[in-house]
């Protein structure tokens, strides 16, 4: 289970360099990180998305897994499929592989237009790991919001207007979602912290029955950020309280970070990006303060659920 | 001598039994008024563990053939069945299960589309699905549409097409009719159709490959054509497997099928159960000595234009019967398709619209009769009336 540097760096690369994601996008070093996290072969499927057409412009592939995309909305569907022929194809003895099976989509095609073939799949129980690149925002067809954007942030559908100062409602929880539906792993990981995502995926890939990860991944061109802050910005997330990293395993919670001075002001995560920038303009600072206040519900409930199934 | 089988069966239960009698590897399914016996019939050959299938109860029909297309890419033989909304709403999907050449078979119970909603029949649903480049396969009755699935697996899987099927029937007119079928033994069904070799498998993680990727412009519309010609090229096949049927099991099947065309001036084009309404006037017409005749059109994808044009090219009238609608256009498409192909020949029918039957609506033997009626007048006036709406109130 122990995830060793020095035998990682000789593990061959299952995506591969040459696809076109942008410089600085999260989205590559995350399916890098969870597709090495992994020992035994995996079938990959993929929603439409950024990570689907910057990685198989054809004649080309990064992939070096078996991989599918057939469409936005039904990565888990696919899935699900492919998983069900594999069990088939298993008991009639003309496979006989341990094979895992993984999605990736982003948050559109996981919190928004692809729950209902997630939450399908999770309640029937194919073992899979969905697993959503969480960028907070439609950034394929150009920054536009999605369930997941938090309260505030600019994107083209909700821009920062005079009257109306970026998207209005909180975002959704489809982590909760998640472990409300059954699945038997649930957590929310960021690549800064990278021994704690791939620990999750070991676990979640070992898991007998549906398990979800959901993996915060900076936008350079969303988000408003430097090229070379993908990771550094992600980190900030996990140190303002922006991103609580914790999991569900069988319905019993564990908070894996909690900083002992308690978090950095979230000031600090926003100012370092465009996308919040009118947030910190006292003319919002009635936004600012909803924000916080989302914020501190959730990290209080998180608190909550993990003392109450750790009794 | 070979003993034969009969049994009494409705429709969409002789589906289900012929889906047994594939034992495919997935049946990824949501139900659907008129074609829910279909998986809930299948459900217990699996609960009782008479099929070796995985069966996947999905949450919509969108996720059922998403599924599909999973499980087929990964190598297994994969069923399902649909109708009306069902097919409506999968309807992304078809495409994509065609394009990714991936030999799925699913049985649609033919229903009329909402609004208003109506659970009856009508092919409004599978020329919605007209373009989506499956094969698509109508059966005329319950024998047909137990003949039809063997038939279409057999087709999907010829590694010349490997192309998605769909096979028609008309819901609750054909769907819920208990007739009295022949069936084939097990053993005979798994030794027509053979064993299932996938070109390609996500499974064969040794050889890993990339499924439906970004093709822009300077290769999206080779893939496309490509796809159009394996679409065109399964016609032959289609043929061939019609008669191998036929040798097997004394029931032979064509593209089309000529009832009383030899000299006949009068000819009705139909497609599923109103081919036999139809048969009965025919019949009757002929035995007052008219020269009527009937043509069935049992594949309607890939579109039999040379077959068509040679059983029409002869007659002075036809008359196109459509279950269907095209809004705002002049006939429905069936009519649009046949009189297309017709077209560029000197020697041709005059060529009358008619649309009947939407919403589940009856059609009777008199109704074919008075067709039977004005296509003669037609003749005599020599030119085509406007498209004629059968048994509505106008």
């Amino acid at each position: 289970m122990a995830i060793n540097l020095r035998e990682l760096a000789l593990k061959e690369e299952r995506l591969v360099s040459g696809h076109r994601l942008c410089a600085g996008c999260a989205a590559s070093t995350i399916v890098r990180m969870v597709l090495n996290a992994i020992d035994e072969p995996v079938v990959v499927a993929n929603a439409t998305g950024c990570l689907e057409v910057a990685t198989t412009i054809f004649p080309f592939t990064s992939w070096n897994v078996p991989w599918i995309h057939s469409a936005f909305e039904n990565a888990a569907a696919t899935i699900a499929g492919a998983e069900a022929a594999y069990r088939a194809l298993k008991r009639k003895g003309e496979i006989n592989k341990e094979i895992r099976f993984l999605s990736f989509s982003g948050d559109g095609g996981t919190y928004d237009i692809g729950l209902q073939a997630l939450s399908g799949a999770v309640e029937r129980g194919h073992r899979a790991v969905y697993i959503c690149y969480n960028n907070e925002a439609y950034m394929n067809t150009g920054i536009q919001r999605s369930g997941a954007t938090p309260r505030g942030a600019f994107t083209t559908t909700s821009p920062a207007g005079k009257v109306i100062p970026g998207k209005p409602q909180k975002r959704k929880n489809l982590t909760e979602m998640m472990v409300a539906n059954g699945a038997k792993y649930v957590a929310q990981a960021s690549p800064s912290h990278w021994r704690d995502l791939m620990e999750k995926v070991k676990k979640a890939v070992n898991t007998d029955g549906p398990a979800f990860l959901n993996i915060y991944s900076t936008c350079p061109r969303g988000w408003r950020t430097p090229d070379d802050s993908a990771i550094s910005i992600a980190r900030l997330a996990v140190e303002t309280g922006i991103w609580h990293l914790y999991e569900v395993e069988n319905g019993k919670y564990k908070i894996n970070y909690k900083p002992a001075k308690g978090f950095k002001p979230i000031e600090e995560f926003l100012k370092a990006q465009g996308r919040f920038a009118h947030l910190l303009k006292p003319e919002n600072a009635h936004v600012l303060e909803e924000f916080k206040r989302d914020l501190e519900e959730e990290w209080n409930r998180l608190l909550r659920m993990e003392e109450a199934t750790n009794k | 001598m070979k003993t034969v089988k009969r049994i009494a069966i409705e429709g969409n239960e002789a589906a289900a039994l012929a889906f047994k009698q594939v034992n495919p590897d997935v049946v990824a399914a949501y139900p659907i008024t008129p074609s829910t016996e279909v998986v809930q019939k299948f459900s217990e050959y699996v609960a009782n563990g008479e099929v070796d299938t995985e069966f996947v109860p999905v949450e919509s029909e969108h996720s059922a053939m998403s599924a599909c297309i999973g499980a087929a890419a990964a190598g297994a033989r994969v069923m399902t069945s649909t109708a009306s909304q069902g097919l409506a709403l999968m309807w992304e999907m078809l495409y994509i299960a065609s394009a990714l050449r991936l030999p799925i078979v699913m049985t649609v119970s033919n229903r009329a589309l909402s609004a208003p909603i109506n659970i009856h029949g009508d092919h409004s649903d599978a020329m919605g699905a007209r373009d989506s480049g499956w094969i698509q396969i109508f059966s005329e009755n319950v024998q047909e549409i137990y003949d039809n699935i063997f038939q279409a697996v057999k087709i999907a899987e010829n590694p010349e097409v490997r192309l998605p099927v769909m096979v028609g029937y008309d819901g609750f007119i054909t769907s819920h009719s208990e007739e009295i079928i022949e069936i084939l033994d097990d053993e005979v069904v798994q030794s027509f159709i053979g064993k299932y070799k996938p070109a390609y498998s996500l499974l064969d993680v040794d050889n890993p490959i990339s499924v439906g990727p970004l093709a822009l412009t300077d290769s999206y519309f080779e893939f496309k054509v490509a796809q159009a010609y394996a679409l065109e090229n399964s016609l032959p096949i289609i043929k061939k497997v019609g008669k191998e049927y036929g040798d097997l099991t004394g029931r032979y099947y064509d593209v089309i099928e000529k009832y009383k065309m030899d000299g006949a001036e009068y000819v009705v084009v139909a497609m599923s159960s109103t081919v036999g309404t139809a048969r009965e006037v025919v019949d009757a017409l002929r035995e007052k000595g008219l020269p009527v005749g009937l043509l069935k059109i049992r594949v309607f994808r890939p579109f039999p234009t040379e077959d068509i044009i040679n059983a029409l090219k002869d007659v002075k009238v036809v008359g196109i019967l459509d279950r269907s609608m095209v809004p705002g256009s002049f006939g429905g498409p069936l009519y649009h398709e046949i009189t297309s192909a017709l077209y560029h020949f000197e020697k041709r029918p005059i060529a009358q619209p008619y649309v009947y039957g939407l919403g589940g609506r009856d059609i009777t033997t008199q109704h074919i009769e008075k067709v039977f009626e004005e296509l003669m007048e037609i003749a005599k006036k020599g030119k085509p009336n406007p498209l004629t709406y059968i048994g509505v109130r106008e």
